[in-house]
């Protein structure tokens, strides 16, 4: 295999460092990414290739920072892109797109990208030990993983998490250590527990390689679209890594030969609850506030987001918008896809439609433009934020005559 | 000796105050400043503390009790 990965570069000064278990510049403390070398991945890639690859994330093997074939979570990514007819047309778009992560294996959110990826290289680094803090689609994904791999797995999570979500862990038999405290406390052990232990902590030191699963969100699309970029794509930002990865897979892409030219305008959604990336863009900020998170859009609330700054820069880069919905828009909002598009999304994905909807509204988003949804969690997880407004089922007597009464069917000759 | 990074943010009535300077006059702590961006209304630094851990604790403390947020230098990890 082509020696693709050269090495970890500072975001901020350029400082390299050698592809190990380290995230932080040492020099100025900025975030570390994966730099590749495109000119030896441009020779090995191909769309022929990809194209006779697993129907997994791993048939963009060429452009993920690992080293060798010995994957962990060999069936992730590759979910369904639906041309999204009936919401396209509700909305006035005819060529609406929603990139289905509702599906994705094992654990049913795009967090089954991130760490497939963050799990193979913890292993090829040596790595017996994973963890992660978490409030919910993380963990799951890390503990489902863990599980199949055979290592051993710590999950820290607050302690006032709903039963629900606690479960979709201990299932898969995990550490899992209930901290005591607020976020804020929780973020603060599992840094030093970081800096401390010997475990591939997925979304701390192992970061540089974790974030880098995203790109196949970007990859999928581009192949699904018929190997174009689309014109503008929608993103929820929670951590705002994912919007600035979907962007750098559309550039490798563009950077390897893969796609010809890449314009497509980047843009994210967050819940108006915890919206410090979005509030800073309508403001014409290029720095956020951090804010205490208040939504039901949990996945989303991070309050002092880790690559915000980035998310903001590459919304500007690439000409996109952003923007946020209310708890009352998100709940809607799950409510059209489902009964437009037969997708039950998670609160994310209410946050996604919520934001198109506006971004339409103001014109962003033109009727012809090839738009793409990113959904990235299924609802089934998150059913208390919908519970209350669904309605019961019709209860009748067991008679057809009730039936026909109820439904006010004529009863058959 | 433990060196340990943070994420310092100034509220913006403080930004004026030296306030990274009175921890490391009143606290047996070494502060490094690595990035940083104050601006008007809104100041940030990337910061290494080194000193014994229950002096860096206590400075931290201190540093909350004057109204600016601490956060471990990776941000939020919560996922």
């Amino acid at each position: 295999m082509t020696k693709k990965m050269q090495s970890l570069v500072c975001r901020e000064c350029g400082k390299e460092y050698p592809t190990l278990d380290i995230h932080v510049c040492e020099l100025c403390f900025g975030p570390l990414e994966v730099k590749y070398d495109y000119a030896a991945i441009k020779q090995a890639i191909s769309r022929e290739k990809i194209l006779a690859g697993p129907k997994s994330l791993w048939r963009y093997v060429d452009l993920l920072p690992v080293e060798g074939t010995n994957f962990i979570g060999k069936h992730a990514g590759f979910t369904p892109l639906v041309h999204a007819k009936n919401l396209g047309s509700f909305l006035g778009l005819d060529n609406l797109y929603i990139k289905n992560d509702c599906v994705n294996h094992p654990t049913l959110s795009f967090k089954d990208r991130v760490v497939a990826i963050a799990l193979t290289r913890a292993r090829e680094l040596g790595f017996e030990t994973v963890a992660c803090a978490s409030t919910g689609n993380l963990a799951n994904s890390v503990s489902a993983h863990a599980a199949s791999a055979g290592m051993k797995c710590y999950v820290f999570i607050p302690g006032d998490l709903e039963a629900a979500k606690v479960l979709g862990n201990l299932i898969y038999r995990p550490n899992v250590i209930e901290i005591e405290g607020n976020y804020d406390d929780v973020n603060r052990l599992c840094s030093e527990i970081a800096g401390e232990r010997h475990w591939a902590f997925v979304n701390i030191n192992i970061r540089p390689y974790y974030a880098e699963g995203s790109k196949t969100l970007a990859f999928e699309t581009a192949e699904q679209l018929g190997w174009r970029a689309p014109d503008q794509v929608v993103v929820p930002m929670a951590s705002g890594s994912l919007l600035t990865k979907i962007w750098k897979g559309l550039k490798e892409f563009e950077k390897v030969g893969i796609l010809d030219s890449v314009s497509t305008k980047i843009n994210g959604a967050q819940a108006e609850g915890c919206s410090p990336i979005a509030t800073a863009f309508r403001n014409g900020r290029d720095f956020f506030k951090p804010v205490k998170p208040d939504t039901i859009a949990k996945s989303l609330a991070i309050g002092n987001p880790a690559d915000g700054y980035y998310a903001l820069k590459t919304a500007a880069e690439s000409h996109g918008a952003m923007d946020a919905v209310t708890d009352d828009e998100i709940v809607e909002s799950i409510k059209l896809l489902a009964q437009t598009e037969g997708i039950f999304a998670e609160t994310a994905g209410g946050v996604t439609i919520g934001v198109l909807r506006k971004l339409v509204k103001q014109g962003l988003i033109k009727k012809d433009e090839v738009t793409v949804a990113y959904i990235t969690g299924n609802g089934l997880k998150t059913q208390e934020a919908v519970v209350d407004s669904v309605g019961r089922p019709t209860r009748i007597q067991p008679s057809l005559k009730h039936f026909t009464q109820t439904f006010g069917i004529e009863e058959s000759p | 000796m433990a060196k340990l990074r943070f994420h310092i943010r100034y509220p913006e009535e403080r930004i004026p105050d030296p306030i990274l300077y009175q921890i490391g006059k009143e606290y047996e702590v070494i502060t490094s400043i690595r990035r940083a961006d104050v601006r008007e209304t809104t100041g940030w630094l990337d910061v290494e503390f080194t000193g014994d851990a229950d002096e860096v604790d206590r400075a931290i403390e201190a540093l909350r009790q004057k109204g600016c947020i601490v956060d471990p230098i990776e941000l939020n990890v919560v996922e």
